[in-house]
């Protein structure tokens, strides 16, 4: 480095932490070298939400909030995202980049958490950065449904109808409630209005502030690794972890690569199917609003099918409270759950690595269920298909409420006492 | 202990493989014939004028702009004396005149606008053009119905058949499947001023058109992304060797 | 474990190499996002010539179409008015009309396609006022005495000639625009298309 840019870096550092920063995360931070593909999915959602908070700067630009009707009979809010898709310049890209960003989120996140039960990443000491975790998932829920209503078509209205009136099943406050939500008797540019500002601005800010919060956490522990040793407790004469490797260059130009394929398979999906067969834009969502016609099948966007499925699936009034109600309170049980989960695991080891037969068969059970819940969550209740999601909402919930007898009584394989690299 | 946990597994497997077939045994659906869907700047062209001609009396295109036809090949002059009937000009929206409110007095259901119809009755069972390809060609005679005609893939439709003339007039033969389904059996009683041949061919070119319509951008959309696409093929290889390289030093 | 952190040849060229396909990767996907920000269709649909119909405009008269969100000025010019030309190339700042504020077709001392006939954005092109008419010769407008006729500035008292040429030593820079026009019939004017571009 010059002697002129080293002044200026100088300069600067004695006013801001720059280098400091610089090396505490990045150049200096000590990361387990035998991450796999599965640490990949962290970086990934960091970058899918920068993607959306560029995209969604440019689509607000152009977007209009409002539920009235233009001079051609069509919602203002409607007509405005046709706009943008037809009459701005590159605003179709920007749409569709927005409309695939926000599945890849989710599709990505659920992998970054999958990664988390694998390896048992939220085990102490990681027990906040697993609950800041679960706080960032709900936060993006809140943001796809709020998101989502904002195109006004036939499934942006109707599914919030939907989920809104399922605050209403609280007792006492419920009606009330969703009264607030709504700001109105039925969804409407009230909503529309709040919404809106919820989706630009409230959330969003929220969402900042917990990923800052998790990946600072994160860099006080150190992350886990795949073998869900503590690389921390290995250390060479300088005080560097045997095992660890500074995160960058080793790790940024390795998430470079993850970056280029996700981005590959992303483009994919933007340029080539951005419908997404019909699962990322649905095809009623083409029609506009119409508050005196429901279409024949509602289903939420895919993301939200699992927890969808566990709210259908409780059919059964109890306590003299009535199903819809339990059914929101088992919908909302299935989120918060797995913010629990770093008390509920008595394994001795970490990583699935080590542990024995009956933790990976209950996982691959829940696997399963997350998935058939999912996809009963897309389609028509029959009885047929409640009876399935009820097996599967009773597995779901076993796997975390049994998870304190059966991981203490697991087989467990002994942890290394170094990670595995080969 | 061990044949008690793979017997789980299996009989885990199957439940978990056999849910979706009981979950997906529900659900009637109506046959849709694919549809022979073409880019061809002829067939859009041809398809753009039976849309002006034959739907724009009743139905508006309210997101298209009428220049913006020059994309399938029409040349400005060509628009306003071959397409454009009302004193609209060039970069107008494509509306009509008659008034949602109004339509919806005369014929029970306001006549939807046209240009998202292609992406908006995409379904299960089949694409949105498949739908509409399969709908204008299913119109028989029905003296039941307020305007002398049904239709099989969308039961009691408020729209009449404005190709009869095109397409002749067919009668159903209503027939009941081995399950109990209704199935409805069409024929032809008299020809109209197109063969069979030469009506599909018609239906195909103005589907051709609404698909078209339906996303403009779409087949730009594709050629953007196969460069994008061999972009990051080629962004791959060096940053596979990037990494390659740096971590050749961890052992 | 060492961290080597002498460049060997092949990482230099690797690095520059992932690094300008990425500057490469980040200019295109600027693309979409700056051309978001340049007028949409619609705005394009807005600013679309239109026609103006001159039959029922008597000499002396002047109308105002909206084109492209701007005013513009079609006078039927008098005889005498156009006689005023004459008496102000002197007085204004730019009497050839060398700055590039017209069509080569109404680079002429009146400015327009047919002499009778000015076609002008009545924007001030000082800072974006729209010229009030002060067509009345002398002091009977509430102008000099030896005015001739032409547009005041009310904003910042710039002065044009009937063939919307600055005075001297004026704020407004340069003569008033002549947006592009053609004749499609003897008195239907088509503005913001010539026919050329």
């Amino acid at each position: 480095m010059t002697t002129k840019s080293q002044a200026v870096l100088n300069w600067i550092d004695e006013r801001f932490p720059l280098t400091s920063t610089w090396k505490a995360h990045l150049s200096e931070y000590y990361a387990p070298k035998n991450f796999n593909f599965w640490y990949f999915f962290g970086s990934l959602a960091l970058m899918v939400l920068v993607i959306q908070i560029v995209t969604g700067i440019f689509l607000v630009m152009h977007y209009k909030p409002d539920a009235s009707l233009n001079a051609s009979g069509v919602p203002v809010a409607f007509a405005s995202v046709e706009y943008i898709m037809r009459e701005v310049p590159g605003g179709w890209l920007i749409r569709y980049l927005h409309s695939t960003g926000a599945s890849a989120f989710f599709i990505v996140v659920y992998l970054h958490m999958f990664r988390g039960l694998l390896y048992g990443s939220y085990r102490k000491p990681r027990e906040l950065i697993w609950i800041f975790g679960t706080l960032i998932f709900l936060a993006l829920m809140a943001e796809a449904f709020m998101g989502y209503l904002l195109p006004w078509g036939q499934m942006s209205y109707w599914g919030a109808q939907v989920i809104v009136n399922l605050f209403s099943a609280i007792p006492i406050i419920g009606p009330d409630l969703s009264l607030v939500i709504r700001g109105d008797f039925v969804i409407g540019d009230a909503t529309l209005n709040r919404f809106f500002s919820f989706h630009v601005i409230a959330v969003p800010l929220v969402l900042i502030g917990l990923v800052l919060a998790h990946i600072v956490a994160l860099h006080e522990v150190g992350s886990n690794n795949p073998d869900g040793v503590e690389i921390k407790k290995k250390k060479d004469a300088t005080g560097k972890p045997l095992d660890g490797i500074p995160f960058h260059p080793y790790y940024t130009v390795k998430d470079i690569v993850g970056v280029v394929v996700f981005l590959f398979f992303f483009s994919a999906v933007v340029f080539f199917m951005p419908e997404g067969g019909g699962y990322f834009l649905e095809y009623n969502n083409f029609i506009p609003a119409d508050p005196l016609k429901t279409p024949p099948h509602i289903a939420p966007v895919w993301y939200f099918t699992p927890f969808y499925s566990i709210l259908r699936a409780v059919t059964y009034p109890l306590f003299g409270l009535d199903a819809k109600f339990w059914g929101v309170v088992a919908m909302g049980a299935s989120v918060v759950i797995i913010a629990f989960l770093p008390w509920l695991d008595r394994s001795p080891v970490k990583s699935i690595r080590y542990k024995g037969p009956i933790f990976k068969i209950a996982l691959a059970i829940f696997l399963v269920c997350f998935f058939i819940l999912g996809y009963l969550g897309v389609l028509a209740p029959t009885p047929g298909r409640t009876l399935v999601s009820q097996i599967c909402s009773v597995l779901y919930f076993a796997f975390f409420l049994l998870m304190p007898w059966y991981s203490k009584l697991d087989p467990c394989k002994p942890e290394p006492e170094r990670v595995n690299f080969k | 202990m061990k044949t008690r946990v793979i017997n789980f597994i299996k009989r885990f497997a199957a439940v978990a493989l056999f849910a979706p077939a009981v979950a997906m045994a529900a659900g009637a659906s109506v046959h849709l014939d694919k549809a022979p869907v073409s880019t061809e700047p002829a067939a859009l062209q041809h398809g753009a004028k039976l849309f002006v001609n034959y739907c724009m009396n009743c139905h508006s295109a309210s997101f298209m702009r009428y220049n913006q036809l020059e994309n399938i090949g029409l040349s400005e002059s060509e628009i306003r004396d071959n397409l454009m009937f009302t004193g609209a000009r060039v970069g107008d929206l494509m509306k009509i005149a008659m008034r949602p409110a109004e339509s919806k007095v005369w014929f029970g259901a306001a006549p939807p606008d046209l240009t998202l119809i292609a992406r908006q009755r995409a379904s299960g069972d089949g694409s949105g053009a498949d739908w509409l390809y399969t709908y204008l060609r299913q119109f028989y005679r029905d003296t039941e119905r307020p305007t002398g005609w049904n239709n099989v893939v969308f039961e009691n439709v408020g729209m009449p058949h404005v190709f009869w003339q095109l397409q002749g007039e067919q009668v159903a033969k209503v027939a009941q499947n081995a399950d109990g389904s209704k199935k409805v059996e069409l024929s032809l009683a008299k020809p109209g001023t197109l063969s069979v041949q030469e009506y599909d061919k018609a239906v195909a070119d103005l589907v051709s058109f609404l698909v078209w319509m339906g996303e403009p951008v779409a087949e730009k959309r594709k050629s953007i992304g196969a460069i994008v696409l061999i972009f990051l093929a080629g962004m791959f290889v060096l940053s596979y060797a990037l990494k390659k390289n740096y971590w050749k030093d961890i052992h | 474990m060492s961290v080597d952190q002498k460049m060997d040849s092949s990482r230099r060229t690797l690095l520059l190499a992932t690094s300008a396909a990425g500057g490469v990767a980040a200019v295109a996907t600027a693309v979409p996002f700056v051309a978001s920000l340049t007028p949409s269709e619609r705005a394009k649909a807005a600013g679309a010539p239109v026609e103006a119909d001159v039959s029922k405009l008597k000499p002396g008269e002047m109308m105002t179409v909206e084109w492209r969100g701007k005013p513009v000025w079609i006078l039927r010019r008098t005889p005498e008015m156009l006689a005023s030309l004459d008496k102000t190339d002197e007085k204004v700042s730019d009497p050839n009309s060398e700055e590039p504020q017209q069509p080569e077709y109404a680079k002429n001392k009146h400015r327009s396609i047919k002499p009778e006939y000015l076609v002008t954005v009545g924007i001030c092109t000082h800072l974006g006022c729209s010229p009030s008419e002060k067509f009345k010769v002398g002091a009977e407008g509430g102008m000099a005495a030896d005015w001739p006729g032409g547009f005041l500035c009310p904003c910042h008292g710039s002065l044009f000639d009937l063939a919307g040429r600055v005075y001297s030593s004026m704020p407004a820079p340069t003569n008033l625009e002549i947006p592009p026009h053609q004749y499609l019939a003897d008195t239907t004017i088509l503005v913001g298309d010539d026919g050329k571009a």
